[in-house]
């Protein structure tokens, strides 16, 4: 079955670099108790994790009241710093997505609590719900049947009947091929695994998704690429990887993540898809991201850059551990809410210091680093106006590539961006790589399944046939 | 053998740890057939050359003056150069330093950062079974007695899926296996006091230092063997 795109993005939803903002986004979205994502301000999103346990039945009594004891800690301290509204997320551990009956426990927990402080104090807040992808367990991977997927769907249908509003997920289509592709730098198979594997995958379970939103009257909020470019960004931080390649890694998740919206989510996006000002700039979604305020999940170089034109603004995740004031989730919450409470004033003031905020923020980081370079508004806005011309998300994958080299290059001849003497090569390969590449997938995908170990993953569950052993016996 | 020829020869094994390091497959075979042709002794032609080009890469990648796909490369280049030696002298394989059972414990299942690990593990010379991501307790010690490893190295990134480690060095004690393989844990979620607590033999942070401290695991290992190629001329 195809699953085709509902929406096509044939123009910018940003018209301009001075509409492109944090807390404004062209297409605002409204949840069940009237909080606005994208209206006007920024709100904080925290997600938390439990300590070192081991989920099982056992330990479910454990599970729970940590679950209970983190959620009553931020939502005490945000109704003591008058947040004016907050989003929870539950990010699903892999257990407590196989078991649904556990993820939905957990969900009612948090939900209830919410529920309570909105009604006892007027404490506005959202619950996200982000079932864990655990296709991946079995390998190869089974992408679009069995038991693990119906987990993963009963538990989004359940927990948006129980109240959560926003669903989401972190996908790993494609991600057999483009764990390789980056070990070894390879743009060619990151292109198929992003422009081919991931955007098939992201057509078919982001369908799904939207259908059970739209029956539990939940939001289809979005996807990330954090199985793609997030690994290649941990990997550059360990010095592993080139920081080029990351960079142009993560622009070419843009087409991937963007078929989550041509289907019919609408925001606000994930977290950790550091892409998403890409998907404001082109679909106009509200997005949600996080920088410096995630240094307790991991380190990057893009913690100011990130903030620029968010409409949420999260820690990632954080596990509920004591620190001398409180809790980790309710340490961060804090944070969380200064940061917000913060851009919230400078917007306040007018258009003009938002806008000082948000260029602040883009300077500080993006010449310090090509990660941070591609997500400066301006380069987003650049590089966007060029992909909307696609129509076909793989060519658009192999073109958010090309741009993001050329992008690079010209900053650094302009002295805008500093990359590493041993990178500079890099950007050469890289660009090298990309001309090999033919215009037409399926040319490709004929190329690829001579260079690709096929016995770690199901063509077939990508909708793909296999041509090229066929054609050699035939031959 | 001549001052000029001794020469001519530490100069060309200097060329072919270059060649090596740079990755330069071509080089790496031209030079190889060069020094095989003048009499030099393979094994010389192994150590000398080859592995020690390796090694520079190693320390070159702990330093961070390489990236992974480099090293890939320069893996590539030296294989291909004692295949070489292998061919024209007809010698056996490499022996390897030592056996490594390898995985991601069960509850958790990130791959990519055991995958550099093994990667680097074997390009330093072990031999590694790969088990996989969210494998039981019960699956790691099958392995370990299976393979006859000498060590087994334990990853996760999950605070969930931590403690599993524990369960797992447990199973394999179970199995009767405590004297016989060494523990070492890696991982975003794991620390040294973690390992310490759960009675590993050893903590990595990163895939260079897992490959030193796996080393050096085998030399403080009664069963271990000790550090080189092992290369056996057959005459």
């Amino acid at each position: 079955m195809d699953y085709k795109p509902v929406k096509t993005f044939n123009e910018l939803a940003v018209k301009s670099l001075d509409d492109f903002i944090y807390g404004i986004a062209p297409y605002p979205v409204t949840a069940k108790n009237g909080m606005v994502i994208g209206g006007g301000a920024v709100y904080p999103e925290i997600n938390m994790t439990l300590p070192p346990i081991t989920v099982d039945e056992s330990t479910m009594p454990e599970v729970r009241k940590q679950y209970a004891e983190m959620i009553e800690g931020i939502l005490k301290r945000a109704k003591a710093l008058h947040a004016p509204g907050i989003i929870v997320e539950l990010e699903l551990l892999p257990p407590t997505t196989i078991e649904p009956k556990w993820g939905i426990e957990i969900n009612k927990i948090l939900r209830e609590k919410m529920y309570e402080y909105e009604e006892k104090y007027g404490l506005k807040s959202l619950l996200r719900c982000t079932p864990n992808d655990t296709r991946e367990i079995m390998r190869p991977p089974l992408m679009r049947r069995g038991d693990l997927l119906e987990s993963i769907f009963t538990t989004f249908e359940k927990c948006a009947e129980d109240g959560a509003d926003i669903l989401s997920i972190e996908t790993t289509g494609g991600k057999e091929v483009h764990d390789e592709a980056l070990v070894t730098c390879d743009i060619r198979k990151a292109i198929f695994a992003l422009g081919v594997l991931g955007v098939r995958d992201m057509r078919f379970i982001w369908s799904k998704i939207v259908e059970i939103a739209e029956q539990t009257g939940s939001i289809a909020g979005g996807d990330t690429a954090c199985g793609f470019a997030n690994t290649a960004l941990a990997l550059a931080e360990q010095s592993m990887i080139p920081r080029v390649f990351a960079a142009v890694d993560r622009v070419a998740t843009v087409p991937r993540t963007l078929a989550g919206f041509e289907v019919g989510a609408v925001g606000p996006d994930k977290d950790c898809g550091y892409e998403g000002p890409y998907m404001k700039a082109i679909a106009g979604v509200p997005i949600s991201m996080e920088g410096k305020t995630a240094a307790c999940a991991h380190l990057s170089s893009i913690g100011n850059v990130a903030a620029c034109v968010c409409d949420m603004w999260s820690n990632e995740s954080v596990q509920n551990i004591k620190l001398l004031s409180a809790p980790a989730p309710v340490v961060y919450t804090e944070q969380l809410i200064y940061d917000c409470r913060l851009m919230n004033e400078a917007a306040a003031e007018g258009r003009s210091y938002a806008l000082k905020l948000r260029d602040w923020l883009a300077d500080s980081d993006s010449r310090l680093d090509p990660q941070a370079y591609v997500l400066r508004p301006d380069i987003v806005l650049e590089i966007s106006k060029e992909l909307v011309k696609e129509k076909d998300a793989f060519i658009a994958t192999k073109k958010a590539a090309a741009l993001a080299v050329d992008v690079l290059k010209r900053g650094m001849a302009a002295g805008e961006v500093q990359v590493l003497p041993k990178e500079k090569k890099w950007l050469d390969i890289i660009s090298s790589q990309i001309e090999t590449i033919p215009d037409d997938w399926q040319e490709f995908w004929h190329e690829m399944q001579k260079e690709l170990d096929l016995s770690k993953w199901r063509p077939e569950e990508y909708d793909l046939e296999v041509t090229a052993a066929k054609t050699a016996s035939a031959g | 053998m001549s001052d000029f020829s001794n020469k001519w020869i530490i100069n060309e094994y200097r060329k072919l740890r270059q060649a090596v390091v740079s990755g330069d497959r071509v080089l790496v075979l031209k030079t190889v057939r060069q020094l095989l042709e003048s009499g030099v002794d393979p094994l010389r032609v192994v150590n000398q050359g080859l592995v020690s080009g390796m090694d520079a890469v190693g320390n070159m990648f702990r330093d961070n003056e390489m990236f992974m796909p480099d090293v890939l490369m320069s893996a590539r280049a030296m294989n291909e150069g004692i295949n070489l030696v292998r061919r024209i002298r007809r010698t056996p394989a490499r022996r390897p330093l030592g056996k490594i059972v390898i995985g991601t414990v069960s509850g958790d299942i990130h791959d990519i950062g055991k995958n550099v690990v093994k990667i680097m593990l074997e390009n330093g010379g072990f031999l590694v079974y790969d088990q996989g991501v969210n494998v039981e307790p019960r699956q790691f010690a099958d392995a370990v007695k299976k393979h006859k490893a000498q060590i087994l190295a334990l990853s996760a990134q999950l605070t969930t899926a931590m403690l599993n480690m524990k369960t797992t060095i447990a199973a394999v004690e179970a199995a009767g296996m405590k004297d016989k393989v060494k523990v070492i844990i890696g991982g975003s979620a794991t620390f040294q006091d973690f390992a310490d607590e759960i009675g590993a033999h050893g903590y990595a942070p990163d895939a260079s230092a897992a490959v030193h401290r796996c080393r050096e695991l085998l030399e403080s290992n009664s069963c271990g063997r000790q550090r080189g190629p092992n290369l056996k001329i057959v005459k």
